[in-house]
């Protein structure tokens, strides 16, 4: 679970009382601040065949996300909506410890968790993606790639997802003759709103932002909290088995906010 | 995408659709240690093609008991990103990338000392970030490049490029295009300095000097290739000492 290649477990042990040791004089191991966030990079239009994509990287964590565009018959009960279909994959290329395969269950929970912040912020007006209401609405795929793993990539993920989708330009369908064609145009996606998730794992009583793998393996506890554009919280998802207090947790809906508006700004400098 | 009628795969000039003459190769890029867990890994562009390689090993095999007493096991996964494609790909393995990861190993495997490694296993993940036409050779050239980068005990590097033909032409490296509406597709993969092919496949109609002359072809690609792949590996591992000091 460390960033070296061949560590065993005596290693990782003592690199565990090292960060332990650390923490209780209020430093982390790569020397940031409980609220800091690695360097954050974002390269947009990486593959031309999409209709966006996105590459993050946060310190090590490298994510690429690539945006789809189709047409289909829409989801059962939401007839007078486009779809939204979201997957992740962490690559086996991502570290030591995947296995290729279909996805386990911290690779379902990555690809819901960040779902549910793009879907429950409606950030994409998914009324204005519909052809003929019942039977043919615009098909949105956004499927995510994690080329390295180096802890966090709850928030890489859905900032290389909220890139290519924000930057992406989308085909104009149309209905000719009972037919779906391409018109060959396109047009800017029907965005109301940025969703941003934080994320923080709990060790001992430390609260440390945008945790490395390294300090994932030593969490008690870990939180994911998106908010919108205007602030309000809109997914929240709390991990592992450790507790929060509510007043942890409620002053970390704050830290959210502050710290979503900040990496919200980045994001918006794309476009 | 494109109207069949006014498709010219090769004009009077012996221009492709490309701008390329017949017989030159795509631009290709090599960047090696991309992949910071990694053993071993590499980064290509090879036209449009946009190709990650991981290596991890060698390690421990799982299940234990796939372990060879006398030599290594080598793995190789081809995978395509849902996204690397015209039309959104279902990110399960198809019956093409099950294919294509069976060739890829075996195109590997002539240029690896695996008996230097028994009981242990070689993981070679290829991840296909956007394909066009060639991704197996592309595959295989990262993928042999990824492997040196890991320190694996090698014979040579492996070549790879194909050749196909497109009328009654001969033409180097079929980008996606000629490889769907030409005549014929030749991949090929080639260990430069034993002079040995490990991988080759035919899709389409050749007679028999069209076949020799499309198999040369194809070589000449590969010793081009392996002249990048070099250069590629020689800028991670010497920088910029790459210019030899002049004696005063």
């Amino acid at each position: 679970m460390s960033s070296s290649k061949r560590s065993t477990i005596i290693v990782e042990q003592l690199r565990k009382q090292q960060m332990l040791e650390a923490l209780s004089r209020g430093k982390r191991l790569d020397g940031r601040n409980y609220e800091s966030y690695r360097d954050l990079k974002i390269e947009i239009g990486i593959v031309d065949k999409a209709s966006g994509s996105a590459k993050v990287t946060l310190g090590n964590t490298e994510v690429i996300a690539g945006v789809k565009v189709e047409t289909g018959e829409p989801f059962e009960g939401l007839e007078h909506k486009g779809a939204l279909i979201m997957s992740a994959e962490v690559l086996p290329t991502a570290s030591a410890h995947v296995e290729p395969g279909p996805p386990d269950e911290d690779a379902i929970e990555l690809s819901r968790v960040v779902d549910r912040g793009i879907r429950e912020s409606e950030m994409l007006d998914l009324d204005k993606l519909v052809l003929i209401p019942g039977k043919i609405v615009y098909t949105v795929f956004v499927d995510c790639s994690i080329i390295n793993s180096d802890g966090n990539l709850l928030d890489a993920t859905s900032y290389a997802v909220v890139a290519a989708l924000s930057t992406s330009k989308f085909p104009i369908f149309e209905i000719q003759d009972d037919k779906v064609v391409d018109t060959g145009k396109t047009m800017p996606p029907p965005i109301t709103t940025i969703p941003i998730s934080i994320t923080a794992v709990k060790i001992g009583e430390a609260v440390l932002l945008d945790p490395t793998t390294e300090e994932e393996a030593c969490m008690d506890a870990r939180i994911t909290m998106t908010t919108q554009s205007d602030g309000s919280i809109v997914a929240v998802q709390k991990g592992f088995t450790g507790p929060f207090t509510v007043d942890q947790i409620i002053s970390y809906s704050e830290t959210a906010r502050i710290k979503g508006e900040e990496i919200r700004s980045k994001i918006k400098e794309l476009n | 995408m494109y109207n069949l009628k006014e498709l010219v795969l090769l004009d009077e000039n012996g221009k492709r659709s490309d701008g390329r003459g017949i017989d030159d190769l795509r631009p290709i890029k090599i960047t090696v240690g991309v992949v910071k867990n990694a053993d071993g890994s590499a980064y290509i562009e090879f036209g449009k093609n946009k190709i990650i390689v991981a290596v991890y090993g060698p390690r421990e095999v799982h299940p234990k008991h796939m372990a060879l007493p006398d030599r290594c096991v080598l793995r190789c996964r081809y995978h395509m990103s849902p996204f690397s494609t015209d039309t959104r790909k279902n990110p399960a393995p198809s019956r093409r990338e099950v294919e294509i990861s069976k060739v890829m190993r075996e195109s590997l495997e002539p240029s690896l000392i695996l008996s230097d490694y028994p009981r242990a296993v070689i993981d070679v993940f290829v991840e296909v970030i956007q394909a066009d036409g060639g991704s197996r050779c592309a595959g295989i050239n990262a993928a042999s490049v990824a492997l040196a980068d890991a320190g694996i005990n090698m014979r040579d590097l492996v070549s790879a490029c194909a050749a196909g033909r497109i009328a009654d032409k001969i033409v180097l490296d079929v980008n996606d295009l000629e490889d769907k509406e030409g005549d014929a597709d030749m991949p090929v993969a080639y260990l430069p300095n034993l002079e040995q092919v490990t991988l080759l496949q035919v899709d389409g109609k050749l007679s028999t000097a069209q076949f020799s002359e499309c198999l040369n072809k194809a070589i000449d690609g590969c010793k081009l290739v392996y002249e990048i792949q070099k250069d590629a590996l020689m800028k991670k591992y010497f920088g910029n000492e790459l210019e030899v000091k002049e004696e005063v």
